[in-house]
């Protein structure tokens, strides 16, 4: 009961707030959208969504749509569980987070299916392990439970957008050195193959990818030495 | 008989879930501070994987599959809801995994205190649910293959999470460096397990 009485205060005025007397692109708000980039972004320092992301990263146009794919589950996502917030029963909240997510996995999946059916059939199952990517969860559960529904969909795009950060900068390191391509065009001109240069194959194997987002979070924390860990 | 072992061995170490898919590697990296709590939730992800995959695979056969509705009558046979295999395993998944928790809960409270706090993370590991998808490529001829298949995955899951805990019980008396501590160098040698598991592959199963 008590619930339902905050829900009727709470929703319009929350909405008013934010639509009212906050630009839309308040300090605050771009710091949702840029923070998830660098010093709070979701695969380095917050350890979610590495799950489907590193086997898709062995050419950048995969990863680019597998970005994009999953900046639209979490824009979206982020924005219904906003909306219902004040109505979902807390012991039930992980069941209907995962029936949005799935609901918009499937959308995505029925998109590219139309419309990019060989970039589809290249990503195989890990379209519908998006549903499962902890990023999309975790920011359900910390972000958009607990506010606006213009935040969290900021939050939804920024984290996407760290996300996709990370997974475009180890596919074209995987790309360039592996096969010497980006977005399947060759780039390294054939005058340098005649001087003996060799692409390195071992860069094709999955496990580089793990050690290229190592080096990545190596050279991250070297910069920013907030973020080292103490062990 | 030999194929149902050539799957398990295939599983397990070949197409291992976290070194040859990457998957389930945000509880992967979570978990793995000590062998005792990732041995615990190791055996729940196999228990939960040998549980889901043969039910999804049932569900996968006379539900969703393309002409699976034709035990219904002939003018089921075209239809195709392959397009909601995604919200069906996840709900298996889910509520097998409530399912799981309740009954352990009731008849062996003490692997409950072991493992209740894991078990509510199994619903959103990857490597459930990428266990049921690639069950659902592959094209099992029947429930006690992708019951075998789903086993070894676990397995191999337990296998990979409770040798990177081993080691980074051991790494925290090493002088890494600074930036590397904690998760950078757990990547770098997640990766070079890989390397070493890739050896399996010139098994010719």
């Amino acid at each position: 009961m008590a619930n339902t009485n905050k829900t009727s205060e709470k929703e319009p005025s929350i909405l008013f707030v934010a639509k009212e007397k906050e630009p839309l692109f308040s300090k605050k708000n771009r710091a949702l959208l840029t923070d998830p980039m660098d010093d709070n972004n979701p695969i380095t320092v917050q350890v979610l969504g590495i799950c489907s992301a590193l086997a898709i990263t062995v050419q950048l146009k995969p990863a680019l749509v597998m970005s994009i794919s999953v900046m639209a589950v979490m824009a979206a996502s982020n924005v219904i569980i906003s909306l219902l917030r004040n109505l979902i029963p807390n012991r039930i909240r992980i069941i209907v987070q995962l029936v949005v997510v799935a609901s918009m996995v499937i959308l995505v999946d029925q998109v590219l299916r139309a419309f990019a059916y060989d970039v589809s059939k290249e990503l195989s199952i890990f379209i519908g392990l998006i549903i499962t990517n902890c990023i999309v969860m975790g920011r359900l559960e910390a972000f958009a439970l607990g506010n606006g529904v213009w935040e969290s969909f900021l939050d939804g795009i920024g984290n996407a957008a760290g996300y996709g950060f990370i997974l475009i900068v180890v596919a074209f390191f995987r790309e360039l050195l592996g096969s010497g391509k980006l977005f399947g065009m060759q780039v390294i001109p054939d005058a340098v193959y005649e001087m003996g240069y060799v692409n390195n194959g071992l860069m094709l194997l999955s496990p580089m990818a793990l050690i290229t987002v190592g080096v990545f979070i190596w050279i991250q924390r070297s910069r920013n030495r907030d973020l080292i860990e103490k062990n | 008989m030999e194929a149902y072992l050539n799957l398990f061995v295939k599983s397990i170490f070949i197409e291992n879930m976290i070194f040859a898919y990457f998957l389930g590697m945000c509880s992967y990296l979570a978990v793995s501070k000590t062998v005792k709590t990732a041995v615990g939730l190791g055996f729940a992800v196999i228990f939960v994987l040998a549980i889901t995959v043969p039910i999804n695979f049932l569900l996968d056969t006379y539900l969703l599959r393309p002409g699976a509705l034709q035990w219904l009558g002939a003018e089921y046979a075209e239809i195709d809801l392959s397009f909601l295999s995604f919200i069906m395993f996840i709900a298996v998944i889910a509520s097998m995994v409530q399912l799981v928790e309740m009954i352990v809960e009731k008849f062996a409270p003490a692997l409950y205190g072991a493992l209740g706090i894991f078990l509510p993370l199994i619903a959103v590991n990857c490597a459930i649910l990428g266990g049921s998808l690639f069950m659902q490529q592959k094209d099992f001829s029947g429930v006690s293959e992708s019951a075998v298949y789903g086993l070894g995955s676990g397995i191999g899951w337990l296998l990979a999470i409770v040798a990177i805990a081993a080691i980074r019980e051991k790494i925290t008396y090493s002088n890494v460096p600074a930036p590397l501590r904690g998760l950078g160098i757990t990547f770098i040698i997640t990766g070079l397990m890989a390397l070493g598991f890739m050896s399996f592959m010139g098994i010719k199963l």
